[in-house]
């Protein structure tokens, strides 16, 4: 190594050193010692007491737990999907030449970045029984609405429903992505006589697809952890625990029940879970992604 | 097709808002409406804000009815010294005794309100009366004022009976000195001794007005309790976590894009790695580890952390140094500049918008996060505003919709109002965020 690459080391080392020191103490130290705690019995107060694979063995017969991951991936498969869906034909509707078009734009990101626990506060208001505009509408194309918040089937729909309101994040992003079609790809196929069907699934998906891929990574990682929306609408998890997200029960178990060996187990599971799910996605999807440098 | 959508994606900002500025009575109506209005009627010469049921009286106009059935507040009140004081009329029978509430104040100390500690009927005036003088509504100490010092006051609001140095007099009036006073309708909670009465008025008597209701976001307010603690500690969390996010993750960023060292990039694919990390997974060890040093119930575990670069902040940061061209970096070296100065003098001030951008999302982050605060603060006074509003909602969720929506409009208004001053920079860093580069 010669005295000038060696200068370079210390010194890079030296600046990323904030980080190394972050990422031990706030990332991989937690990362282990929850994965030691999931294999004990601890309470924070008392030293952790090794149980061997008990936490484990008890998640296998515990019903909420499954409960919590079945409404978790249930939101999630619908929440995922739905959100992405339409933002990617939002961004392209807005990717047009249209009058208006910055307005439009702010109209549908502006939801994106209002506190989530507002966001709580607002949808549990339009989603009222009895007083919410939700409800009021529906009446008006003479549909009676649920009780959302109190009826175990209508929780997870109304959870559902109030995802798609946040998708300025992705739009923006597609938006972006959109920008590198070239327009020749339209013109031609225009020529060719493509209708605006065609061209959106035949040019605009495989080019924006690398986008489309990075948001479903994103999503499922989020999906799967959402915790503040359906915590602050329902914070004891719903009628029939229809709301008790995985996250949700996690934090139960650690700050409610003080069962943080059995949390951390939960947390590992659902650590294997984003892994596994963004591996299936990366092997599901990465063979139609198309990117346009390679 | 996009105006339609357009409408519905503001429809729950609009409606929020709708909401926040409403009496307390309209968020409880069938259908819901959209233009907050009152109703009124002159009552022997004044107006008087009375309740109308919009169901029935669209019903009433609809069948060609000439009256509706409206809800009055009233009080019955008695003259004291020039003072209309509601009374509490027992028994509605109006010729026995009433009692009203009152409550004594020192002149001598600022008019702070006292409780009398012993009997004050027929003392002189410069005899001194020992009694307990109140900093507060409900801090009380011993001290002695002379009787001349002390004035009787009566009590006007509800809140009044529930404060310690309240108390009930019963008095006897006459009959004929008794009065009913109407009040507005909305006032009848918060005012001592209301009563209610419906009856049917003519139609063309009641009018109707648009009645914005701003008063609602101080009232919201002051029911959170702490809301100006809950302020100055989310605003120096953020401008802590700003502070120190932006700075620890541009010298990080700087060491993974402009100094070439062995191992660079395989350490930087950890970098990308971490952002894989589920909060969940963290936060048990994480607490027990704030919990060893004492940090749990401040708001240290929510701004210490950031001084340690974010993964994600340096992946942005990372992008844009390196669009940077080398030459500048190479030309400082060979005058003799060491690392530092080239990232202190000649990155740092090129990079201004890219930590605009950084420090923009990062101030959202902060002010918006929930799950941090929930774990970590354990005392009301420390709480943030996203707590609180939740806090808030616990206490008085189901019923005061008015409120809670204003309470949330005061949490949202800064971020949107930061939106419309930022808006180019929020959208380059969306973008900035994706795949390119």
């Amino acid at each position: 190594m010669t005295r000038d690459t060696r200068r370079r080391l210390t010194s890079g080392l030296l600046f990323v050193s904030p980080w190394v020191i972050g990422a031990l103490v706030f990332s991989l130290y937690p990362i282990g010692m929850a994965v030691y705690y999931s294999f004990t019995d601890y309470d924070v107060l008392r030293k952790p007491v090794w149980v061997g694979s008990m936490n484990y063995r008890e998640m296998v017969v515990d019903g909420v737990f499954w409960r919590a991951l079945w409404n978790t991936m249930v939101y999630s498969l619908f929440a995922v999907p739905m959100s992405l869906g339409l933002s990617l034909v939002v961004a392209v509707l807005l990717n047009r030449p249209i009058l208006g078009r910055s307005v439009f734009r702010t109209c549908y990101y502006i939801p994106a970045i209002v506190p989530l626990v507002a966001v709580g506060m607002i949808w549990i208001w339009l989603f009222n029984g009895d007083l919410g505009l939700i409800n009021h509408a529906l009446t008006l194309v003479g549909i009676e609405g649920p009780q959302w918040t109190g009826d175990p089937a209508w929780t997870k729909p109304m959870l559902i429903m109030s995802s798609v309101w946040q998708i300025g994040g992705s739009m923006v992003l597609f938006l972006a992505g959109l920008q590198d079609v070239p327009r020749s790809l339209y013109e031609s196929a225009d020529i060719d006589g493509a209708g605006p069907f065609n061209q959106f699934w035949h040019i605009t998906v495989p080019v924006v697809s690398p986008v489309l891929y990075f948001n479903l990574i994103m999503g499922i990682i989020a999906g799967v952890q959402e915790f503040v929306k359906p915590f602050v609408m329902m914070p004891d998890g719903g009628p029939d625990r229809s709301a008790l997200f995985y996250a949700v029960y996690i934090y139960q178990n650690a700050f409610q029940y003080s069962n943080m060996g059995y949390a951390c187990a939960m947390a590992v599971v659902l650590f294997l879970i984003i892994l596994g799910l963004t591996w299936a996605a990366n092997r599901l999807v990465s063979r139609h992604v198309y990117y346009a440098g390679e | 097709m996009l105006t339609i959508g357009a409408l519905v994606f503001l429809m729950p900002l609009a409606w929020m808002f709708v909401t926040a500025v409403k009496p307390a009575e309209q968020t409880m109506t069938m259908p819901p409406q959209w233009i907050p209005v009152s109703w009124d009627v002159a009552e022997s010469g004044q107006t008087v804000f009375v309740h109308v049921d919009q169901q029935s009286y669209d019903a009433a106009v609809s069948a060609g009815d000439d009256s509706v059935e409206v809800n009055f507040a009233y009080q019955w009140v008695v003259d004291r010294g020039g003072d209309a004081v509601p009374v509490l009329v027992s028994d509605k029978v109006l010729n026995s005794t009433h009692k009203i509430n009152a409550h004594w104040r020192s002149i001598a100390h600022d008019d702070r309100p006292v409780r009398i500690l012993e009997p004050i009927e027929g003392i002189a005036d410069e005899d001194l009366v020992r009694v307990y003088i109140y900093e507060s509504e409900v801090m009380g100490f011993p001290h002695k004022v002379m009787r001349k010092d002390l004035v009787l006051h009566y009590d006007q609001t509800q809140r009044a009976t529930q404060r310690s140095y309240s108390f009930a007099r019963e008095i006897e009036v006459g009959m004929e000195t008794l009065e009913k006073r109407y009040i507005a309708w909305d006032d009848r909670k918060r005012l001592a001794h209301t009563e209610t009465e419906a009856r049917f008025v003519s139609l063309e008597s009641l009018r109707s007005s648009a009645d914005v209701r701003w008063g609602n976001f101080g009232q919201a307010v002051e029911e959170m309790g702490q809301f100006p603690r809950y302020l100055s500690n989310t605003l120096i969390l953020c401008v802590l976590t700003v502070g120190g996010t932006v700075f620890s993750s541009a010298v990080v960023a700087y060491g993974f894009s402009r100094i070439d060292w062995p191992g660079r990039d395989k350490i930087f694919v950890i970098v990308l790695a971490t952002m894989m990390i589920p909060f969940p997974v963290t936060m048990v060890p994480l607490y027990g580890l704030f919990r060893e040093l004492g940090w749990i119930g401040t708001l240290k575990p929510l701004w210490v952390p950031a001084f340690f670069a974010s993964a994600f902040n340096v992946f942005l940061l990372r992008q844009f140094f390196r669009t940077i061209p080398k030459e500048l970096s190479e030309a400082a070296r060979i005058d003799g500049c060491n690392e530092w100065r080239i990232f202190w003098q000649i990155i740092l001030p090129l990079a201004k918008p890219a930590l605009t951008v950084v420090a923009l999302f990062q101030f959202l982050a902060t002010w918006n996060d929930y799950l941090g605060p929930l774990i970590y603060l354990t005392d009301q006074s420390d709480f943030t505003l996203a707590l609180g509003l939740q806090f808030f909602q616990s206490q008085h969720g189901g019923t005061q919709w008015h409120l809670l929506m204003a309470a949330s409009c005061l949490i949202v208004m800064p971020v949107l109002i930061l939106f419309f001053m930022a808006q180019r920079t929020f959208v380059e860093g969306v973008s900035m965020s994706g795949l390119k580069g």
